[in-house]
Formats: C-alpha cells, structure tokens, sequence
C-alpha cells in the first residue's frame, strides 16, 4: 500500500460521495413515493451510477495503492446489471397481476391480456 | 470451428472474467481458456442459438450512448425524489410501445437497458403482438419516450445483432 496523491483522493472521494449520495437518495424515494410502480423506480438508482460510482471509486483507490490495475469490482457491476432486471420485472408483473385481478384501472385500455 | 467452439461470446467473455479476478499470467490464461471452453460447451444445452454479431463497430458507440443517459435520467430522477415530485406535478404512468423485434437477445438487452435507466421500467411484453407495456416515472411527452425506445435503443440493437 502506498500512500494515495491529492488527485486520486479527490477523485475516489468524489465518485464515493456521489455513489453514496445517489443509492441514498433511491433509498428515501423508496421510503416516500406514493404508489407501487412509482417505487419501482426508485431503486435502479442505486444499481445504476449508485453502484458504478462506487465501484469506480474503488477501482481508483485500489489500482493506484496496490500500484497495478484492479479490475475485479467491474464484474460486480456487470452482474448487478445483468441481474437487476429479474426481479424488477418480477415485481413489476406481479403487481400488474394483482391490478388487473383486482380491475383497478391502472393498465392502459387496448392492453388485455 | 462451430463443434469446438458453439459460443465463442461467452468462452471469451468467461476468459476475460477468470483473467481479471485472478492475474493476468500465462497460467491463469491456459486455465481461464479450459474453464470457459467446458463452460461454453456447457451452454449448448441449454440454449441451441448461438448470438451473431453484425456491425460490431456500433457496440462501444451504444455504450457511450447509455452511459451518458443513465447518468442524465439518474440525475432527473433524484430531483424530482428530492423536490416531491415538482411539488406534486409529477404524472408517472403506463405506456405501450409496438416494437419491431422479435430477437430474443435484443430483447433481453433492451430489458437490461430499461430497468438500468432510472425513471423506465419494464412491465412486460406481449409476443402475440409483440407490444412492450412500460412504466414511466415522469410522462411528459408520450411521444418522447417512445421515440427514444424505439429509435435510439430498438435500432442500435437492431443494428448490432440482426
């Protein structure tokens, strides 16, 4: 470990705060929005640039410390990517599931399946 | 070429994944090569059409596309988390978007590319009819969204793999 110059400081404590900052803010949507599909929402900002801010900040930190680049934090990126569309379109479904059974006006008309 | 090698995407892919969590040495290279041709093999049987790509060159373009949105609607959406909503103004609602593919990989990207962008979320697709049924955050213009689906992300797509 070496000791980290001001630029990468500055830089993976910007990308921290922002990553931070964002899956935060999803974090208090998911706690105010009204309405099921509203909160659907609310989430992907913490497994959108919520997590690759993050993730850049420790590819940062890691590659200039260990003085070799460290890639392995983007594979976690990838797979949550890849597998965040899975349950929001579970959930997503399953609570269409409910609004048509219960016939709550909530899908759009020509949409009768 | 095709016996040994069914899909050359994921053996590579799978390559590069074994050579960035461990190092990149020779060693590793023989090893991560074996692990993702038996891998690969693996994958036959469970899906019998192999991807192909057509304008490769349209990929990292895509890419930068999506990076720029993501953060933009990121942006969008933690405001009006933020701001309630511009006071209570916010409409969010359901739109129908006819898509003109049928490609199974396109689709599940198009998926990918929906629920990373905050702001979108992908509800569900009709294959009789071949119609995406999306939840937008915040619908200003209807027309908007469809537009940006359908012209930006359908025809990159289907520019890159059909």
């Amino acid at each position: 470990m070496t000791e980290l110059p001001l630029w990468a400081a500055i830089a993976v404590a910007f990308f921290l705060i922002l990553g931070a900052g964002l899956t935060l803010i999803g974090s208090i949507g998911l706690l105010r929005l009204r309405s099921f599909y509203d909160r659907l929402h609310a989430p992907t900002l913490g497994t959108s640039w919520g997590a690759l801010a993050t993730i850049l900040a420790s590819v940062i930190f890691f590659s200039i410390s260990e003085r070799r680049l460290v890639l392995h934090d983007l594979v976690i990126g990838f797979f949550i990517m890849c597998t965040t569309p899975v349950t929001l379109m579970l959930l997503g479904r399953a609570a269409l599931y409910r609004d048509r059974s219960e016939n709550t006006p909530v899908v759009t008309p020509s949409d009768t399946e | 070429m095709k016996r040994i090698l069914p899909h050359p995407f994921l053996a590579l892919l799978l390559l590069i994944v074994w050579l960035v969590l461990t190092r990149f040495t020779p060693g590793q290279f023989i090893l991560g090569a074996a692990v993702a041709l038996v891998a690969s093999r693996a994958m036959s049987a469970l899906e019998p059409t192999p991807i192909t790509l057509r304008k490769v060159h349209r990929i990292p373009v895509l890419l930068g596309v999506l990076v720029v949105d993501i953060a933009r609607s990121n942006f969008d959406v933690a405001r009006l988390i933020l701001n309630g909503g511009r006071h209570g103004k916010r409409r969010s609602g359901m739109i129908e978007i006819e898509l003109e593919t049928r490609n199974r990989t396109a689709l599940a990207l198009l998926a990918i590319i929906v629920t990373a962008t905050p702001g979108t979320a992908w509800l569900g697709w009709n294959p009789r009819r071949g119609v995406l049924l999306l939840h937008v955050f915040d619908l200003v213009e209807e027309a908007d969204w469809k537009d940006l689906i359908k012209n930006r992300y359908e025809k990159a797509l289907r520019e890159i793999l059909e």
